[in-house]
C-alpha cells in the first residue's frame, strides 16, 4: 500500500502517458490526436516536476527559518517545455484548419490516399 | 576575437536574422539576408573545425561555469557536423531563389525566416553540451520544418506535415522522457557532467529506461527503418528547396545526437552492454537498406523514390555505428557527409526537372535527356555516386564501410552492402532509361534546358561529389577524428 501511495505521482504519469499515447495512435480525428499529444506531453511535465520534490522541503523561495528547499530547476525546465508544447499545439491546430479547408474533413483515415497528380492539377485549374 | 567566443554566433546569427527576415518585404531582400546569415554561420563553422580537432572547445553562456550554466561544447565530431549542416544550407540557398519564386510566390519573408529557424535549431542541437538544450533546439528546428513542409504546392503537403508533426512530437517527447530520467538519476543536465555521474547509478532500471527512450525518440527523428514513415511523404510534397535542405541536414543531425548520447553520455561499454544495441541497430540498418532500396525501385514519383533511398542510406550509416569500432564509426561519419552531398545533388536535379516540366513522375521524364541534357547528366553523375562507383564520394563511404565490416569479421555484410548497391543501380537506371532511351511522347510538352541559376548549384554539388571522391584528406581525416572523439570517452567506469 505504501508503495502505491508514495509513488502516486508516477502512477498518474504512467496512466496519463498511456491514455495520451493511445489517443494519438487510435483516434482518426486530428483534434483528438492533438489532444492526445497534449496529454502525453503533460504527463512528462508532471514526471519532471515530481523529480524536483525534496521530502520535507518547502517551496524554493528564500525566507527566514527554512532550511530545506525543493529543487526549483525542474519547474524552470518544465516552463520551457510547456512553451514548446503550446507551440506544437498551435502549429498542429493551424495545420488541421488548413486540412479542413483543403479536404473538407479532418478524419485521418484513408485521407489523401486516393489523391493523384492529374486530379489535383485538374482541381487547381478549375479553381483558377 | 577568440575562436571560442565566435563559436555561438554560428547559431545566433541565423536565429537573430530570422526575426528580421520575417518582416522584410519583396523577394530579393529576404533571400539576400538569409544567404548572408547562413554564409556567416558556415564561415564560423569552418573556422571552428580546425580549432576543435585538437582540443575540446567550451563556451559558457553568461559566464556561468558549465555544470550550472549552459555551455556549447565543440569537439571534432560536432564541429564536423556543424560545418556540414551550415555548408549544405548555404549551397541549398544558392539553388533556392528561382525555385522559391515559383513555389512561394508571395510573402517570402516568413518562409525564409522559418528556414533560418530550422537551420539555427539544427546547429544548436549540434553545438550544445546541454541535454535539455538539445530537446529545445530539436523542437525549434522541427516546428519550423513542419511549417516549411506545409508550404508544399498541393494539399498532400498539409497531410504530410501533420503526420510528420505527430510522429516528430512523439519522438521529441520520448527524448524528453529519457532526459527526465537521466536528470532524476544524476541531478545534472550538462552532458559531460552527466557522463561523469552516470557510473554511480548505472545499474538502475531508470538509467536503462532512459537509454531506451532516447534511442527510440532519436530513431524517429533519424528515420531508422520501422520509424521512417513520416519521411517519404514529407520529402515528396515539401517545396523542392525544403526537400533539398532537409535531405542534406535533418537526419544527419539526428544521427549525430544519437551517437552523442550512446557514446559520450552513456559510453559504449555501457550502452552496448545493457541493451543488445549492436544487434538491434545492425538488424534495423540492414532491414532499412533492403526495404528502402526495394521500395525505391518501384516508385513512380521520383522525389518519393529518392526519399526511400534516403531511408536506405540511413541504414548504411547506422550499420557503421552498429559495428562499434573506430573503423565503423569513421564510415558512419564519412557516409553522413557524403550522403548529404549525394542526396542534395540528386534532389537538386529532380527539383530542376520539376521546375521546368511541373512533374516529377517517371513517365513525364521520357525523352528528357535530349531536351535537358545538363540537368539529366547531373542526375546521372550524382546517381553514380549513390551507387558507389569509384572516383565518387559514394564509393569512398561504401569502401570504408566494407573495410570496417571486414575488420570486424562480418564478411556477410560485404555481400549485403554490394547487393543493396545493385538495387541502387536499378532505381537510378530506371530514370536514365526513361530520360535517354525512350523518345519524348508527342502528348508531353517540349521543354528547354533549365535556367543557369538552377544548373550551376546542381553542378557545384556534382563537382563536390567527384572532388571528395578523389581527394579524401579532408573528409576521411575529419571523420576519423570524429570517430576517435566519440570512442575516446570511456567514462562510464565499466571495465569491458
Amino acid at each position: 500500500m505504501s508503495t502505491v501511495l508514495s509513488f502516486f505521482n508516477y502512477w498518474v504519469v504512467v496512466a496519463l502517458m498511456m491514455i495520451g499515447f493511445y489517443c494519438v495512435i487510435a483516434r482518426g480525428n486530428m483534434i483528438k490526436k492533438i489532444m492526445g499529444l497534449n496529454l502525453f506531453q503533460t504527463s512528462v511535465f508532471i514526471l519532471f516536476v515530481t523529480s524536483g520534490k525534496v521530502t520535507g522541503g518547502s517551496t524554493p523561495i528564500l525566507r527566514e527559518g527554512v532550511e530545506l528547499y525543493s529543487n526549483p530547476l525542474p519547474h524552470v525546465i518544465v516552463l520551457t517545455a510547456i512553451v514548446v508544447g503550446v507551440a506544437i499545439t498551435a502549429v498542429g491546430l493551424a495545420l488541421a484548419v488548413r486540412i479542413q479547408e483543403a479536404y473538407g474533413t479532418i478524419e485521418d483515415d484513408h485521407l489523401g490516399d486516393d489523391d493523384d497528380d492529374e486530379r489535383l492539377a485538374l482541381e487547381a485549374r478549375q479553381r483558377r | 576575437m577568440n575562436i571560442v567566443d565566435l563559436m555561438p554566433f554560428s547559431v545566433l546569427v541565423p536565429l537573430i536574422a530570422s526575426a528580421v527576415v520575417a518582416m522584410l518585404p519583396g523577394r530579393t531582400l529576404p533571400w539576400a539576408l538569409t544567404f548572408l546569415a547562413t554564409l556567416i554561420s558556415a564561415v564560423i563553422a569552418a573556422l571552428v573545425l580546425p580549432a576543435a580537432t585538437d582540443v575540446t572547445l567550451s563556451y559558457p553562456f553568461g559566464n556561468w561555469p558549465p555544470p550550472i550554466g549552459i555551455e556549447y561544447r565543440v569537439d571534432a565530431a560536432n564541429a564536423f557536423v556543424a560545418l556540414l549542416v551550415s555548408g549544405m544550407a548555404t549551397l541549398a540557398l544558392l539553388w533556392a531563389p528561382i525555385s522559391v519564386n515559383r513555389e512561394v510566390p508571395k510573402r517570402q519573408g516568413p518562409f525564409y525566416a522559418l528556414f533560418l529557424l530550422a537551420l539555427s535549431g539544427l546547429l544548436g542541437i549540434t553545438l550544445t553540451g546541454d541535454a535539455f538544450n538539445v530537446f529545445v533546439f530539436l523542437e525549434i528546428s522541427s516546428l519550423a520544418t513542419y511549417a516549411l513542409v506545409a508550404y508544399g504546392s498541393d494539399r498532400r503537403a498539409l497531410l504530410a506535415a501533420f503526420r510528420y508533426l505527430i510522429m516528430g512530437t512523439i519522438g521529441a517527447t520520448f527524448l524528453l522522457i529519457g532526459i527526465a530520467f537521466l536528470y532524476m538519476m544524476t541531478g545534472t543536465l550538462n552532458m559531460a557532467d552527466m557522463a561523469e555521474r552516470l557510473p554511480e547509478v548505472r545499474d538502475t532500471r531508470s538509467v536503462r529506461a532512459a537509454l531506451a527512450f532516447i534511442i527510440v525518440g532519436l530513431g524517429l527523428k533519424l528515420a531508422l527503418l520501422p520509424l521512417h514513415l513520416w519521411l517519404p511523404n514529407a520529402y515528396a510534397y515539401a517545396p523542392n528547396f525544403v526537400t533539398i535542405f532537409l535531405a542534406g541536414t535533418a537526419t544527419k543531425v539526428a544521427l549525430y545526437v544519437m551517437l552523442r548520447f550512446i557514446f559520450t553520455v552513456f559510453a559504449p561499454d555501457y550502452s552496448f552492454v545493457v541493451l543488445p544495441l549492436a544487434t538491434v541497430l545492425m538488424v534495423l540498418a540492414v532491414a532499412g537498406m533492403f526495404a528502402g532500396s526495394w521500395v525505391a525501385m518501384f516508385q513512380v514519383h521520383l522525389k518519393r523514390m529518392l526519399a526511400y533511398s534516403s531511408v536506405a542510406q540511413v541504414g548504411y550509416m547506422v550499420l557503421g555505428v552498429s559495428l562499434v569500432t573506430a573503423a565503423g564509426l569513421t564510415a558512419a561519419f564519412l557516409h553522413l557527409f557524403n550522403h548529404a552531398l549525394i542526396k542534395t545533388a540528386l534532389f537538386m536535379a529532380i527539383g530542376t526537372v520539376m521546375y521546368q516540366t511541373g512533374s516529377a513522375k517517371i513517365d513525364d521524364l521520357r525523352g528528357l535527356g535530349r531536351q535537358m541534357p545538363w540537368t539529366m547528366t547531373a542526375f546521372a553523375l550524382a546517381g553514380l555516386s549513390i551507387i558507389g562507383v569509384p572516383t565518387t564520394a559514394g564509393f569512398i563511404s561504401k569502401w570504408y564501410l566494407i573495410l570496417a565490416a571486414v575488420e570486424s569479421g562480418a564478411w556477410w555484410l560485404v555481400g549485403l552492402i554490394v547487393l543493396t548497391s545493385m538495387m541502387a543501380v536499378v532505381y537510378v537506371w530506371r530514370v536514365i532509361e526513361a530520360a535517354w532511351m525512350t523518345e519524348r511522347p508527342a502528348n508531353l510538352p517540349m521543354v528547354r534546358e533549365a535556367p543557369l541559376g538552377l544548373l550551376v548549384p546542381t553542378w557545384i554539388l556534382v563537382a563536390l561529389n567527384f572532388y571528395f571522391g578523389l581527394d579524401t584528406r579532408l573528409t576521411v581525416g575529419a571523420a576519423s577524428a570524429a570517430a576517435e572523439v566519440m570512442l575516446g570517452s570511456g567514462v562510464s567506469g565499466v571495465n569491458p
